[in-house]
């Protein structure tokens, strides 16, 4: 009994560490106030796909997808699965094209609003728009 | 490069797909239609004149508008178009698929990107300033891209890349709103977060469906999982999709990017973010629910009965009555479209022809509609500074063109017979009667009377006030009334003539519910 449990958790290794990846992401994401830890944990969440992807394309006893250059391919030999790698470059772009986006964001989040903590733009965020609701009503025509 | 058309029914679409038509400039359409405005967006870059940077977009949406029109008039009928790119035979190589569910879709993305662009370019220069026009037009035209690709691609994992080009591109043109108001920056973090988690659980899905069926071709996807009705990861692979693109939509509990989003981007952008984006969205959902799964599955049926029908119920009242509330127009706006977003689920999930073609019409009506509004609000940004109805008040006067379009635009938000809207609203109805569930046809007209409160506040506004003694100021400059007119005749021309749109949606709908089958079918036949 005890050894059917190991070997269900050692024979689902990579998916117990792409969960495990995916919620600390997603953890940071939710928990986290500071903006650019928040672009962290998106960053591990990401990356944990990649993993899943990664390590779905690994076929038990293959070799690196790389064909001879003579193109004489033994048929015994098993050659991983490539394409969810070439997937997981696109998503890697991606990943980095969103960091970067995320990053000069939150540059220029700190040239207007001097400060990057979530809960100090909330108060600022909050001000305005109490000064809007005083300038031109709030719910309810302003009676409210 | 080789283009095969494959006609209407599945079974004569064998003998023509094995003969290889020739190619002319008309069969590559599918991918120039793309490719037009991909091109143009690193050109415009790299030119780097300012003036140049319009024209330059304007010319790209222009010729991939009348592509569309083509491709439309060829799949109304029920024909599909599969495009194979580099001539790579699918399910190895990418295909493009079209039918009448994406050319519809493909026709509202790139008329509406037609239209607002002559409005961009006064709204943008007033709202931007000049400085960054050629970046504005490169991330625009990148969006475009992005959209189009989304819809016409029928490869799961070429979804993910397009969703990502207009995600990030659209990221950038909500931050642009920050010269005029700074909270369009945290807007658009925001709405970073929240997209690449939505994006990242689709891919999460994608991964689990090529666990279960080794490829990525949709219409091959849906041949090898017909018989995995009982497989976990399948489940999981639906699960994951349809809460990853739930987000991009704007379903009701995921919706919280939406608000802030379309209030601080520029006024053009919103137009067409509102118009286009969201569309999109929800047509990746009903083709990946009806042609890559099985609505005969019983886990998408229960998902679409006890999870999105409540849903969508919860958007059409909730978003409405926290609409009914705002100061401000353009979030007023934005909360109706969460509502509106609420009636094409409620078509989705009604799961019967009906209930889709209604979801598809209002999908385009809605469309229009909104296009015509935010294009409304922009004109009274433009002249008034800001959207406050207290601010606006009284423009029925000083200016009476946009104001008499946005009431056309709010009467066919509410669905009065004669606009767009009450076509789309009227299907949904017949679809909820159809199905026997009569309380949902009453719950349809209610949440539609919330629609007259807040366009009522927003004419009260506009017609019924008396302006601020210190502003003056006159109508907007023709370039914005044009577009504006035309979005608003729209309305008008598709409430009275369903032709086109009816039969477009009848025609997708039927290939959605008959989808996986028929696209499992004219997967084998490529193949060979």
């Amino acid at each position: 009994m005890a050894v059917d449990w190991v070997e269900y958790v050692i024979g689902h290794l990579n998916y117990w560490l792409f969960t495990t990846l995916m919620m600390t992401g997603l953890y940071i994401v939710v928990a986290k106030g500071n903006f650019v830890k928040k672009i962290i944990g998106l960053n591990i969440f990401q990356t944990s796909v990649f993993m899943l992807y990664i390590s779905m394309g690994k076929v038990t006893g293959g070799t690196a997808p790389i064909f001879p250059l003579d193109m004489n391919i033994d048929p015994n030999v098993v050659y991983s699965n490539p394409l969810p790698h070439v997937l997981i470059l696109t998503a890697i772009v991606v990943g980095i094209a969103t960091t970067s986006l995320g990053l000069a964001l939150i540059v220029r989040i700190r040239e207007e609003f001097g400060t990057i903590e979530e809960e100090d733009i909330l108060l600022i965020e909050t001000a305005m728009s109490a000064e809007e609701t005083r300038l031109h009503g709030g719910t309810m025509g302003g009676r409210a | 490069m080789a283009t095969e058309t494959l006609a209407g029914a599945a079974q004569d679409a064998g003998h023509q797909a094995a003969a290889h038509v020739a190619l002319g400039l008309v069969d590559q359409l599918p991918l120039l239609l793309v490719l037009a405005p991909f091109c143009a967006a690193p050109l415009i870059v790299l030119i780097g004149v300012r003036r140049l940077s319009w024209a330059l977009a304007y010319g790209a949406v222009t010729a991939s508008f009348v592509m569309s029109i083509f491709v439309l008039m060829r799949v109304i009928g029920g024909d599909v178009i599969s495009y194979h790119l580099g001539g790579w035979a699918p399910p190895l190589g990418i295909e493009y698929r079209v039918d009448s569910a994406n050319a519809f879709v493909l026709f509202l993305v790139t008329g509406i990107a037609t239209v607002v662009m002559p409005y961009a370019r006064v709204s943008i220069l007033a709202e931007m300033g000049e400085r960054h026009l050629t970046l504005f037009y490169a991330c625009f035209l990148l969006c475009f891209t992005g959209l189009l690709g989304v819809a016409i691609t029928g490869d799961a994992f070429n979804v993910f890349v397009f969703l990502e080009v207009s995600s990030l591109s659209t990221y950038v043109l909500i931050a642009a709103g920050a010269e005029r108001d700074r909270r369009a920056l945290t807007a658009a973090y925001d709405y970073l977060i929240m997209g690449t988690i939505g994006a990242t659980f689709f891919v999460i899905g994608l991964g689990l469906l090529y666990m279960a069926t080794g490829t990525l071709n949709m219409a091959d996807i849906a041949d090898r999982i017909a018989d995995q009705t009982g497989n976990r990861t399948v489940r999981a692979a639906f699960a994951f999709i349809v809460v990853g693109i739930g987000l991009k939509a704007a379903i009701y509990p995921l919706h919280l990017w939406l608000p802030n989003a379309y209030t601080y981007a520029p006024s053009a952008v919103t137009v067409f973010l509102a118009a286009t984006a969201t569309k999109v969205a929800i047509y990746v959902l009903m083709r990946f629910m009806f042609s890559v799964f099985q609505p005969e599955y019983l886990f998408e049926v229960k998902t679409l009965e006890f999870i999105i029908l409540p849903l969508a119920i919860l958007a059409m009242f909730a978003a409405s009555l926290i609409a009914v509330f705002q100061t401000d127009l353009k979030r007023l706006l934005a909360y109706s479209s969460l509502a509106q977003i609420g009636y094409m689920l409620l078509g989705i999930g009604l799961l019967s022809e009906t209930g889709l073609t209604a979801a598809i019409a209002h999908l385009f009506n809605h469309g229009i509609t909104k296009a015509a509004l935010f294009m409304g609000v922009g004109a009274l940004v433009l002249r008034y500074g800001n959207s406050f109805c207290d601010r606006i008040a009284g423009a029925g006067k000083t200016m009476p063109w946009t104001s008499a379009a946005m009431v056309i635009g709010g009467l066919s938000l509410i669905g009065v017979p004669g606009t767009a809207g009450f076509v789309s609203k009227w299907v949904l109805v017949q679809a909820a009667l159809e199905a026997g569930w009569w309380p949902l046809a009453i719950l349809i007209v209610f949440s539609s009377l919330l629609a007259v409160i807040y366009v009522w506040k927003m004419v009260e506004a506009l017609y019924l006030s008396q302006p601020a003694e210190d502003i003056v100021v006159h109508e907007a400059p023709m370039a914005m009334l044009v577009p504006l007119w035309i979005m608003a005749g729209a309305c008008i021309w598709f409430g009275l003539d369903t032709d086109l749109t009816l039969g477009a949606s009848i025609s997708a709908a039927k290939g959605l519910i008959e989808g996986s089958a028929g696209m499992a079918d004219v997967a084998g036949l490529v193949v060979r």
